[in-house]
């Protein structure tokens, strides 16, 4: 009875504890929000954000989106050859990237490289004392780190997402001319005959909210990062592996709302 | 002058401040002493709003600290932190000017750039070191940025964690001498957290420690040797024998 009667009060504890931890962090969420009204902003800091988060996130989402692109071509060539469909490539390869692969695999890049960069960089930032100093300097840790960062990704994964979509439509292109034996202007006249306007749309709002997801993580984690370098460690961790299962769990939602029938 | 009123802070079941009172008056310097984890450090974030007391009440010229507009507040406030806590990312300068450089006390680039070189020079750095990083310094050199970025804004008070904590003897005595002179020639109210007994001497008008959560002891630094308190006895000849538990 007593065996019960504990693993009922741990599954209990478990349970609140997780709430606890979700309510925190929607509040954190609607907080960053809210300052996005309030002033100041800090430009500076939004920039070099931006910087940050948009421009130097490029190579790696660029050499991920070519990468897929060719390797997307060869399997849908494959597939589409049991059905004698291989002229399907071009467009399937188009819309597989703007819909899905171009903003999750994006989004999961950026997440491996800023949500960890910011839990990194604000957690060291807390156990230095150096967000104490920013209070005591009267200056809002919230408006000074964590709006400019989530505004900037917010904005810039959109960008990245776009530029994955072409330069991954690129590299099946790439494929499917030199080793597919598609005409060159076949190949791009089926991919923009088949593409529409939603299919980009909707893979960049996608970018949106996984841009907010990741900078969100990152900050939320750094922020509320444990004591010593053990606490930074687990903090980026934390902030990596959350911010990639939300991000694909939004894919879902997202999905469902946009395309479902 | 501030004032600490039956205040209470708990973490978790650590009851770290059981009850502290303590009134600082405007223009001295007072040391907070104890041993490692008795409070010392949360009490002076108490003050400042780092942390919420669970129970009790700090002024700040009579007025709530907890009431009124938090940023005119803080701007009396100056802050030297126990590692510097110097932001990474600026140089040196930017450090120093940061709350010139944006906020209500804004002033134009060129005008915070001049202050934060004279501040440097004021803690005996050279203006070279103002376009360096944090990381190029060494750790006396970050601990007399953190005092410049104390004071450049000319707080009414300040608070110094912990100043020479990670020193050599000679730079302890030197970040102390600054400490004292700045303090006297600015007329500010200090309060300092230490255990370092030649910091106390050097800085303190008064002394007060921390011990079990209360202020066990408190006085002119004159009296401190003559006190008969037990416990401050043994804290200030750092004998292992006594009523402190050597072993915390």
């Amino acid at each position: 009875m007593s065996f019960i009667l504990s693993f009922l009060a741990a599954i209990g504890r478990s349970t609140l504890a997780w709430l606890a931890g979700m309510g925190r962090f929607a509040i954190f969420a609607g907080e960053t929000v809210s300052h996005l009204a309030r002033p100041p902003f800090y430009m500076r800091e939004f920039l070099h954000a931006l910087v940050q988060i948009g421009w130097l996130s490029l190579p790696v989402v660029g050499m991920t989106a070519l990468f897929t692109g060719g390797a997307l071509a060869l399997q849908i060539y494959a597939g589409g050859a049991r059905f004698n469909a291989e002229t399907v490539v071009p467009s399937i390869v188009a819309i597989g990237l703007t819909r899905e692969l171009g903003p999750v695999l994006g989004g999961l890049m950026v997440a491996a490289r800023v949500a960890s960069s910011i839990a990194a960089e604000i957690g060291t930032m807390k156990v230095t004392e150096q967000i104490d100093a920013l209070t005591t300097l009267s200056t809002n840790p919230m408006k000074y780190l964590t709006l400019p960062r989530v505004l900037a990704a917010t904005l810039a994964v959109p960008v990245l997402v776009g530029v994955g979509d072409v330069i991954g439509i690129m590299g099946g292109f790439l494929v499917g001319v030199t080793r597919l034996d598609f005409g060159a202007g076949t190949y791009l006249k089926t991919t923009l005959d088949f593409l529409e306007t939603w299919d980009v749309v909707s893979g960049l709002i996608k970018g949106a909210v996984f841009g907010f997801i990741v900078a969100l993580m990152g900050c939320y984690h750094g922020m509320n990062s444990g004591r010593g370098a053990q606490g930074v460690g687990g903090a980026t961790k934390t902030a990596v592996v959350a911010a990639s299962v939300l991000i694909l769990a939004a894919n879902y939602v997202l999905t469902e709302v946009f395309f479902s029938t | 002058m501030i004032e600490l009123r039956d205040v209470h802070k708990a973490f978790g079941a650590n009851r770290v401040l059981r009850g502290v009172n303590l009134t600082i008056g405007s223009g001295t310097s007072v040391v907070i002493i104890g041993g490692s984890g008795t409070g010392k450090s949360v009490a002076l974030k108490c003050i400042l709003g780092l942390v919420t007391p669970d129970s009790g009440t700090i002024l700040l010229d009579g007025q709530d600290v907890t009431r009124g507009d938090r940023d005119a507040f803080l701007a009396r406030f100056g802050m030297l932190f126990q590692g510097g806590a110097l932001f990474d990312s600026l140089p040196v300068w930017q450090n120093v000017a940061f709350r010139l450089l944006r906020g209500s006390l804004k002033r134009p680039l060129t005008e915070a750039r001049e202050i934060a070189i004279e501040k440097l020079r004021r803690v005996g750095l050279k203006p070279d070191v103002a376009d360096k990083f944090p990381a190029e310094l060494s750790g006396g050199m970050q601990k007399r940025v953190g005092l410049a970025r104390a004071i450049a804004a000319e707080p009414e008070i300040i608070f110094f964690d912990e100043p020479t904590t990670g020193l050599d003897p000679i730079m302890s005595g030197v970040i102390n001498e600054l400490i004292r002179e700045i303090v006297v020639e600015m007329g500010a109210t200090a309060v300092t957290i230490t255990h370092d007994m030649r910091s106390v001497r050097a800085i303190a008008d008064n002394v007060a420690m921390l011990h079990d959560g209360v202020i066990q002891w408190t006085g002119p630094v004159a009296e401190m040797d003559n006190s008969g308190d037990p416990y401050l006895d043994q804290f200030i000849h750092g004998r292992a024998e006594g009523p402190i538990e050597a072993v915390r």
